[in-house]
């Protein structure tokens, strides 16, 4: 008996815009000027704000700091494309997405300076804590998005990780778990090409990270990270989708990290500087203000007044950090449990600074 | 230092490097797998220069991955490797947990010897460096409490390389813990020619009869100088499981009084197994209650407050005190 094929698959590519500011008219998402001055607006703060951080790291004024640069626009223009009630399971390079959020400036700064009250979300903010260990909350997406088709609510989740995030086991549950209940997820890899020292194709055999939607019965679809359109535009898709029941979708963002993967690293060791070049040309920042003065978007004072916005707002989120100083030691006590145990009631009666 | 002949200083870093060079030398079976182990040499470096010198073959750059990572390890021993797996912090240790429970530390048992699993699972580990979330923790009693696991955690440059070349050798599955804030904090000579340190035998880092003061890891630093004004026995106890029970059952016979300094949180945690040991086995010997000094039962907070939550040398003293005066 012959072989029958069962299934065969497509994976797409989206780009609106290009290196050099022209966008594709069909392919533009409904964006009007005000939305696309708020999408750059956010971009400038979310770059002002990386810069920031890796220099106050240098001068000792915070810790280790991940940086996004190059990634912007993954971050910023999917973030948008989710509304306020949308609960948002971020990693830790995710500043740009923080920010597009309206997060606190100081407490990303107070984060980064080893102080966990960084972390303690506003409530009127959709967002989960920073994750640090690679792809574990995943499952939570999955859960969070389940949980929100059982409630009857229309919202959908969002669960953001990198390249090699995809090689762990959690990824794939996660993956699975979303697809089997048709949950209301989105799952936003940013292949900015590199875990670390280890480039992507390191990390998998495949020809993309989208086409691993494929078997867990879901959408994947690549596309331009460094193009703020496109991913807005898929994300938005990928979001309507998911809260008129269509399940999840996977969307792979293809980027660049241009930093360092941290503070603690040195990227010269494992990559070349043409290969670095090649992505400065690519920024998507610079980019969507090509499209925008060509539009007539950006006249007059408005590059310098978002330039300033940007850094008035950076530099007083890290006046306020500074300004906070450090938690008061018997902090570490209060949230191990919602109340105190006996033994850690005993244990705070106890303390007393062990001066090393 | 058992040695005429030693070669110049070298912290923590370097003398584990040496350790993996020099038995990748002598055992071509020997392979190192990890997370940006290999051109990268690791983000602590400690696997610097493996890669040059014996190839992608041997020093493996692995997906980031740390449940397969440890399973294809087992896979590799089952098949005549000795694979030494790099795990970049022991907060990611996590996903791997299920195979050395389940796998790793069973193999042996369930084959009724006729497989075995010798590998090497390197971390490091514990608090002490500034780090963010998950890079300071110190749970190496989730490990010393498995049967099957052997728990190692050096002190020294000196010891840190003579335990892991017994670890390397070792024909069951040794969990290898790495004090962060270690690696290069001391710097000192190492013998010239190759050398070992038995497994489960602890040292005596500063004799004493007045008290004896047991410790490991980083914490064992901050002991011996909480220790400097005492008549202290300090004993270092180098390998956790199985440790050495007869050193410590020694020296409580001789002081009869006991703290034990621990960085991790108090609660079931390391030292109170050997305080559980004392406690049967020489509670006659003893002229005080033996005394825990370890950190709160928190989650470990970040690096503004981790000093408050670590024992420091005044709450080690302050214990030493207590004891002393019962
Ligand atoms: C489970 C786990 N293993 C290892 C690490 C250490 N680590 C931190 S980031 C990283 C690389 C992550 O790469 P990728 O998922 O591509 O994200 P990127 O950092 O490039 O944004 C590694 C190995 C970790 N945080 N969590």
């Amino acid at each position: 008996m012959p072989e029958t094929v069962l299934d065969t698959f497509e994976i797409k590519r989206l780009d609106i815009l290009d290196a050099r500011g022209n966008a594709d008219p069909a392919l533009m998402p409904p964006l009007g000027g005000a939305e696309i001055k708020k999408m750059y607006e956010y971009l400038a703060i979310a770059r002002t704000f990386d810069d920031r951080a890796l220099s106050m790291q240098r001068e000792g004024r915070i810790g280790t700091y991940a940086s996004i640069r190059g990634q912007e626009a993954s971050q910023v223009g999917s973030a948008l494309a989710f509304d306020k009630k949308d609960l948002i399971f971020p990693s830790y390079r995710e500043s740009g997405v923080f920010i597009a959020r309206d997060y606190p400036l100081h407490m990303l700064f107070q984060f980064w300076s080893g102080d966990e009250r960084g972390m303690k979300v506003p409530g009127d903010i959709n967002i989960f804590p920073i994750c640090i260990s690679v792809s574990t909350h995943l499952p939570h997406a999955a859960g969070a998005a389940a949980a929100a088709v059982y409630k009857k609510e229309k919202t959908a989740v969002a669960a953001y990780f990198g390249d090699g995030a995809t090689s762990k086991g959690d990824f794939h549950e996660g993956m699975n778990l979303a697809g089997v209940f048709n949950a209301p997820a989105v799952f936003i890899c940013q292949n900015n090409q590199y875990a670390i020292s280890m480039p992507r194709s390191r990390q998998t055999a495949a020809k993309t990270i989208a086409q691993k939607a494929v078997a867990y019965g879901f959408k994947g679809i690549q596309v331009d990270g460094n193009d703020v359109f496109a991913v807005y535009r898929a994300t938005k898709e990928a979001v309507e989708n998911a809260k008129a029941g269509g399940g999840p979708t996977l969307i792979e963002c293809y980027t660049y990290r241009l930093s360092d993967h941290t503070t603690a690293d040195d990227a010269s060791r494992y990559r070349s500087r043409e290969e670095v070049e090649y992505w400065l040309a690519r920024d998507p920042i610079a980019r969507l203000r090509l499209y925008m003065e060509k539009q007539g978007l950006s006249g007059g004072k408005y590059e310098e007044e978002v330039r300033e916005k940007a850094e008035s707002l950076v530099d007083d989120g890290i006046k306020k950090m500074e300004e906070t100083g450090p938690a008061e030691p018997q902090d570490m006590f209060t949230y191990t449990y919602q109340g105190p145990t006996a033994r850690l009631s005993a244990q705070i009666r106890s303390f007393s600074p062990g001066a090393v | 230092m058992p040695s005429s002949q030693v070669l110049p200083a070298f912290n923590m870093v370097q003398a584990l490097n040496s350790a993996l060079k020099e038995e990748m030398a002598r055992n071509p079976d020997v392979v190192v797998m990890g997370e940006d182990v290999g051109r990268d040499g690791g983000v602590f470096r400690v696997t610097e220069g493996l890669y040059d010198a014996f190839g992608p073959q041997r020093v493996i750059d692995t997906p980031l991955s740390e449940s397969g990572i440890v399973g294809m390890a087992i896979g590799m021993a089952a098949h005549g490797l000795v694979p030494v797996v790099e795990i970049q912090f022991m907060g990611f240790i996590y996903p791997a947990f299920d195979q050395l429970v389940t796998n790793a530390a069973r193999i042996r048992a369930r084959s009724r010897g006729r497989f075995s699993c010798p590998i090497v699972v390197r971390t490091p580990y514990g608090a002490g460096v500034k780090a963010i979330e998950l890079h300071s923790e110190s749970t190496e009693a989730l490990f010393s409490h498995i049967p099957g696991l052997k728990v190692v955690v050096p002190s020294t440059p000196y010891t840190a390389k003579g335990l892991l070349v017994s670890a390397i050798r070792d024909p069951d599955p040794v969990i290898f813990l790495e004090p962060t804030r270690l690696y290069r904090m001391i710097k000192e000579e190492l013998p010239a020619e190759e050398y070992a340190i038995p497994l489960g035998k602890a040292r005596n880092a500063k004799e004493g009869n007045a008290v004896t003061i047991i410790s490991w890891g980083s914490m064992l630093h901050r002991a011996l100088k909480a220790a400097e004004p005492y008549d202290a026995d300090v004993l270092d106890l180098l390998t956790l499981s199985p440790y050495d029970e007869g050193a410590v059952l020694a020296s409580v016979k001789k002081t009869g009084r006991v703290v034990i300094v621990q960085e991790a949180p108090k609660s079931c945690g390391f030292a109170s197994e050997i305080s559980a040991c004392i406690a049967e086995k020489a509670i006659l010997h003893l002229r005080a209650p033996v005394m825990r000094v370890a950190a709160f039962d928190v989650v470990l907070p970040f690096a503004r407050l981790e000093e408050y939550y670590m024992p420091g040398i005044k709450n080690i003293r302050e214990a030493i005190e207590e004891t002393l005066r019962y």
